[in-house]
C-alpha cells in the first residue's frame, strides 16, 4: 500500500511571530522555519505503518518555494521513500493546495493520504477535508488512533467532548491530531541517506492545475493588549478582588 | 442576502453555539436559515425555530445523517447552497470537519474561526494561534466560514417560532461509517465552553499533586485544563491541554496554577475575560497576561483558596 503524506513548511513553533512594520503580513524574513508539528505527526504515522508492514511506500509532498525541499528531506530522513515538490507561491490558499494535492493523488494513486489537521501558521484546518471532497474520498479528521485492515481504516477522532471512532473505505484522507503519536528525531545516518533519495519537482501547469486567488490579505494586526494586571498580596485579597471588582465569583 | 447556518446539535439539543452564529449571520444577510441535519432531531429544529432573527429552519431528518458524518452532510448542504451568499457553522470540531468539504465542492475558499465581520466579504480571523489577527477579503460569490462562537453574542430566543420545513436529503454514501463514540464522563463542564477553567502546570510536580485542583474546580464548577508541560510530564492526558496545539479557551475566569506561561500556552487562554496566575516565580511570563497575580507557593495557596471560596 502506498501512502502520500503532505507536509508544510511553517515558522518554527517555538519562535515568536512578528508583524511587518507596514502590517501587510507577518515577517518571516530570516525567521527560523520548520516542518509544521501536525505534519511531523503525519509523517511519523506513515513511517509506523511502513514499519508495521502495512505500507510499502511513502511519498512525501510539499507545495511551495524551493525552500520546502528542506522539509521534504526532513521527512525522508524520518523514513519517507521519495519526495514531490510542487513549485508554487509560499502562501497559497487551502483550496489551491488541495487542488494541487488532488493532482498528485491522481498521479500517484495512493491508498491513503495523511496530512496534519492544521498548520500552525494559518490555522486553517481545511486542506485534508478539501482534498477529500475533490477526490470524492472519505475523510477521517483529527485522528488520535489509526488501524488499517481489509481495505478499511478505523480511526479514532478527537471531537468536542470525547472521541468518535469511524471506519473509512480506502482510498481515504486522514488528518492527524496531537495524540496520535510522538514523532521521532532523525538520526544522522538517515539524514545523510535522505540526501540521495529522489525528489520530483513539478509545476502546477505540469499537474494540469490552474489556480486563482480567492482571498486577499488586507492587513495583519497584533491582538488588542490586555490591560495591565495587579499583583495581590494574599489569597484573601485575591478572593475579594474576584468577588467585588471582577465579579466573576459569587 | 441569504445565509445558511449549519446547526450544531446532538439530535436532541441545539447547542448554544448556533445562536451565536446567528448573530454573526446578521452581518452577512437578512434571510437567515438554519439547516438541521440529523436523525430524529425534530426537537432540535423546534429549538432552532425560536432563535430571534431566523426566517426558516430546514429539517433534514434521515437515518444516514444520525452521526453527521461529513460525507453524508456535505451533499445535503450542497442541495441548499444555491442562492446563498454565506454558509456558516460554529468553529467546533463538527463545523471544522464539514465546511472545508462544502467549500471545496463549491470551488470557493473557506474562512476559519471568524472573530469579527467587517462587511459582507471582509473578515477578521486569528492566525498563529491568535498571536496575529488577519483581515481577509474574499472575492468568492459565497462566503463559507466557521465562526468562533465566543466572539459573537448569543441571539435571543423568541416565543413565536419561524417555519420549520422538512427537506428530503440526498445522502447515499458508503465511504464512511460510524463505529462508536465515547464521551468524557466527567461531571465537570466541557473545557471548551466552561465559565471557569482552572489549569495546572509543571509547578504541580506530579500526577498526584495535579488532583489538588479537583476540589477547587468542584467548588467553582470549573473545568480542569493543563499546560503542555504538564501533559508532557505525564500528569494528565492531552485532552486537557490548553494551548496552541490543544484547546483554545476563553472562559469568564481562568486560573493558572503553577504555569510559567509559554507562548504556546498563552495562545490558548489569553482571550479569557479574567486571568488569575498563581506562581512562586515572580518573573514567570504568565504574570504579563494576568489580571490578578499571586506570587506564592501553590501548595500553600490552594488549600487557602479552597477555604476562602
Amino acid at each position: 500500500m502506498k501512502i502520500v503524506v503532505a507536509v508544510k513548511r511553517t515558522l518554527d513553533a517555538y519562535v515568536k511571530v512578528r508583524i511587518k512594520q507596514d502590517r501587510s503580513n507577518v515577517d518571516l524574513a530570516s525567521a527560523k522555519m520548520a516542518m509544521n508539528p501536525f505534519c511531523e505527526i503525519a509523517v511519523e504515522a506513515a513511517v509506523r505503518l511502513k514499519e508495521a508492514g502495512v505500507a510499502t511506500e511513502i511519498v512525501v509532498v510539499s507545495v511551495g518555494s524551493d525552500k520546502v525541499q528542506e522539509q521534504l528531506r526532513g521527512a525522508m530522513a524520518l523514513g519517507a521513500d521519495r519526495g514531490i515538490h510542487v513549485q508554487a507561491d509560499d502562501e497559497l490558499e487551502s483550496i489551491s493546495i488541495a487542488k494541487l494535492l488532488r493532482a498528485v493523488v491522481d498521479k500517484e494513486q495512493p491508498a491513503l493520504v495523511l496530512l496534519g489537521k492544521q498548520a500552525i501558521d494559518s490555522d486553517n484546518n481545511q486542506v485534508g477535508q478539501m482534498l477529500a471532497a475533490l477526490c470524492n474520498y472519505p475523510q477521517a479528521t483529527f485522528a488520535s488512533h489509526i488501524a488499517i485492515a481489509d481495505g478499511q481504516a478505523t480511526v479514532s477522532r478527537e471531537v468536542d467532548g470525547g472521541d468518535q471512532v469511524v471506519s473509512v473505505t480506502l482510498p481515504a484522507i486522514i488528518t492527524t491530531d496531537l495524540r496520535l503519536n510522538e514523532p521521532r528525531y532523525a538520526k544522522l545516518p538517515d539524514i545523510m541517506k535522505a540526501k540521495k533519495k529522489p525528489v520530483e519537482v513539478l509545476t502546477p501547469a505540469q499537474l494540469g492545475v490552474t489556480l486563482r486567488q480567492h482571498l486577499k490579505l488586507i492587513e495583519v494586526n497584533d491582538p488588542p493588549p490586555r490591560k495591565p494586571g495587579v499583583i495581590v498580596g494574599s489569597v484573601q485579597e485575591l478572593v475579594a478582588k474576584l468577588r467585588n471588582e471582577a465579579k466573576v465569583i459569587a | 442576502m441569504k445565509v445558511l447556518i449549519i446547526a450544531e446539535h446532538d439530535n436532541l439539543v441545539l447547542k448554544s453555539a448556533t445562536a451565536h452564529v446567528v448573530s454573526a449571520a446578521h452581518k452577512l444577510g437578512n434571510d437567515i436559515q438554519i439547516l438541521v441535519a440529523g436523525h430524529n432531531c425534530t426537537a432540535v429544529a423546534e429549538q432552532a425555530s425560536h432563535i430571534e432573527g431566523v426566517s426558516r429552519v430546514l429539517l433534514a431528518d434521515h437515518a444516514s445523517l444520525v452521526h453527521q458524518l461529513a460525507e453524508a452532510v456535505a451533499p445535503v448542504v450542497m442541495q441548499h447552497a444555491r442562492g446563498m451568499t454565506a454558509i456558516l457553522a460554529a468553529a467546533t470540531t463538527n463545523g471544522k470537519n464539514l465546511l472545508p468539504r462544502v467549500a471545496a465542492l463549491l470551488d470557493v475558499a473557506q474562512i476559519s474561526e471568524v472573530i469579527s465581520i467587517i462587511d459582507a466579504s471582509t473578515f477578521v480571523r486569528p492566525i498563529y494561534a491568535g498571536n496575529v489577527l488577519a483581515t481577509v477579503q474574499s472575492s468568492d460569490p459565497v462566503q463559507v466560514a466557521t465562526v468562533r462562537a465566543s466572539s459573537f453574542a448569543q441571539a435571543a430566543t423568541v416565543a413565536a417560532p419561524c417555519a420549520v420545513e422538512k427537506v428530503a436529503p440526498q445522502t447515499a454514501q458508503n465511504q464512511s461509517r460510524f463505529v462508536s463514540a465515547s464521551h468524557n464522563t466527567s461531571t465537570r463542564p466541557e473545557l471548551g465552553s466552561a465559565r471557569v477553567v482552572i489549569s495546572g502546570g509543571r509547578g504541580l510536580g506530579s500526577a498526584e499533586n495535579f488532583k489538588l485542583l479537583d476540589k477547587l474546580a468542584d467548588k467553582l464548577g470549573a473545568a480542569i485544563g493543563a499546560s503542555r508541560a504538564a501533559v508532557d510530564a505525564g500528569y494528565v492526558g492531552n485532552d486537557l491541554q490548553v494551548g496552541q496545539t490543544g484547546k483554545i479557551v476563553a472562559p469568564e475566569l481562568y486560573i493558572a496554577v503553577g504555569i510559567s506561561g509559554a507562548i504556546q500556552h498563552l495562545a490558548g487562554m489569553k482571550d479569557s475575560k479574567v486571568i488569575v496566575a498563581i506562581n512562586k516565580d515572580p518573573e514567570a511570563t504568565i504574570f504579563q497576561v494576568a489580571d490578578y497575580g499571586l506570587v506564592a507557593d501553590l501548595f500553600v495557596v490552594l488549600p487557602e483558596l479552597e477555604a476562602a471560596l
